[in-house]
Parts: C-alpha cells; sequence; structure tokens
C-alpha cells in the first residue's frame, strides 16, 4: 500500500514527545521488504520543519530540565534514511517568509499544481 | 498570605497533545518566577496532568533506552512547580474537576493536586488579582 502523510500541524506536541509524533508513526511503519511504500508531505505550519537549523531548545520549569529536546532534523533524517520520500510545498514556504531559506538535504519542494499528480500516485492519503 | 499578587488559572488540554500545554506550564513558571501565587483549576483533559501513573518509556526510533529519552511527564512538571512555589513560600494549588477525573479513570493524582470542581475554580478566580482560561481548540 502506497501512504502519503501530509503533515500540517506543527509543534502541536513536540516538546512533550521529544519529535514530531507523525514523523515518528511514519518512521515505525516503516517495514523493510513489506509492500510500506510511504512518502511525506510537509505543509502548512509544518513547512517551518523543512529548515530547521538547530535543536528544539530544552524546556526548564522550576528544577525540572529538559535533556533530549526534540531534533526535527533527526527526524527528517531518519524518514530520509530509510527511503521515505519527504516533500514540502513551496507555497506554504513563501507565505511564511521561508522560501529562500537553505532546506534540509533531501527534502523535495513541490508547487501546489504538482499535487494532483502526488495523490495520484498514493492508495492512501492521510491528513494530519 | 502574603501581599504577592495571585492568578488563577483554568486549563483543558491533556498532556502529549496539544502545544498549549506546554505553554501553560511556562506561563505557570512565569507567574512563580515573577513571586506570584498560583491556584490551577483543571478541566476536562487537563485532569490527567497530574496522573500519577505516568510512565516514562525508551524510544526505539531515537535510539535510547528508558534513562537515556528522560521523556517528560507533566506530573513532574507539576512536582517541579510545587518544589519552586514552596521554595518562595508562594502558594500552588492545583484543583483537578473530580467528575473530569471520574469520567477518564485517572483518579490517582500527585501528592498536592487536589479534588474539585468548578465553584472552587469561581471562588478562586474571585479571590485573584486575574484570571486566565485556556481552552481547548
Amino acid at each position: 500500500m502506497k501512504v502519503l502523510q501530509i503533515v500540517e500541524q506543527a509543534f502541536r506536541t513536540l516538546t512533550e514527545e521529544q519529535d514530531d509524533t507523525i514523523l515518528w508513526l511514519t518512521q515505525c511503519m516503516h517495514v523493510h521488504g513489506e509492500d510500506t511504500h510511504l512518502s511525506v508531505l510537509l505543509a502548512g505550519h509544518a513547512v517551518t520543519y523543512a529548515v530547521q537549523q538547530k535543536p528544539q531548545p530544552a524546556l526548564t520549569l522550576g528544577d525540572w530540565q529538559q535533556s533530549e529536546p526534540a531534533d526535527i532534523r533527526r527526524d527528517l533524517d531518519g524518514l530520509l534514511s530509510k527511503g521515505i520520500p519527504v516533500h514540502v510545498l513551496h507555497e506554504d514556504l513563501a507565505a511564511r517568509g521561508l522560501a529562500r531559506l537553505t532546506l534540509h538535504e533531501g527534502v523535495e519542494v513541490l508547487y501546489r499544481d504538482q499535487l494532483p499528480e502526488l495523490y495520484e500516485k498514493a492508495d492512501r492519503i492521510w491528513q494530519w | 498570605m502574603s501581599d504577592s499578587k495571585t492568578l488563577a488559572f483554568a486549563f483543558m488540554d491533556p498532556p502529549f497533545e496539544s502545544e498549549r500545554t506546554v505553554t501553560f506550564f511556562r506561563l505557570l513558571d512565569a507567574a512563580l518566577e515573577r513571586g506570584a501565587h498560583v491556584k490551577v483549576f483543571a478541566y476536562e483533559g487537563a485532569v490527567a496532568l497530574s496522573f500519577a501513573k505516568q510512565q516514562p518509556h525508551g524510544n526505539a526510533v531515537h535510539g535510547r533506552d528508558a534513562a537515556q529519552e528522560a521523556h517528560p511527564l507533566t506530573r513532574e512538571w507539576i512536582a517541579a512547580l510545587q518544589r519552586k512555589a514552596a521554595a518562595r513560600k508562594l502558594q500552588f494549588d492545583w484543583i483537578n474537576c473530580g467528575l473530569c477525573v471520574d469520567e477518564r479513570g485517572v483518579n490517582e493524582a500527585i501528592d498536592g493536586c487536589r479534588r474539585g470542581g468548578p465553584a472552587d475554580f469561581w471562588r478562586e478566580a474571585s479571590a485573584a488579582t486575574n484570571s486566565l482560561t485556556i481552552g481547548t481548540r
């Protein structure tokens, strides 16, 4: 089965889970040698993931100090190293003034008029 | 009570689902940092924030065991804020909506968190310098 995971919400539980939950879920679903074909589209606020330059700041509350804050760059590398394509929507980058920033290596920019072709390749589209 | 201001908060979001949860905790920490007494009314899913049986776990995707992962737990955040308040001689009162607790079966709260109801928040907000409600979206 070919599944396209569309991630639109960003940062919703990044601090507590120490990753993006859908990027994590996608890595967990990937099984080598099985009929599992996953791809990811970053859209909406999640396009910011494609231009992250450093890990999330560690949270401090009273004397509680986070030691392993989320690192979206690691999450993207985990996907890409498994052969899971990661796309980012150009128009949503541009709307946020991010289109000229350096993209994470391996992330592919798509334009909105290319989406139908991407959707046609998938058996299922899961929008998160 | 000292001359410090008192801030009352009502919060609805559960742990592990919304960025609002972290923002809420940062507000509580900032309030204590500025010397304010804090009153919290945890409503609906927020009653799980103080659930005593929250457990950390390892994360195979991250390649870390439970100790290395040091998974954040909201019950530990509450405890840290309780300690901060005590060290500064400030009040940090946490009330869980009792009916919301029953619905979810999260009856075991950490020490210092107690069961109450909407009337408690009304009273605390009435007596507070100001109040802030943060609802689920």
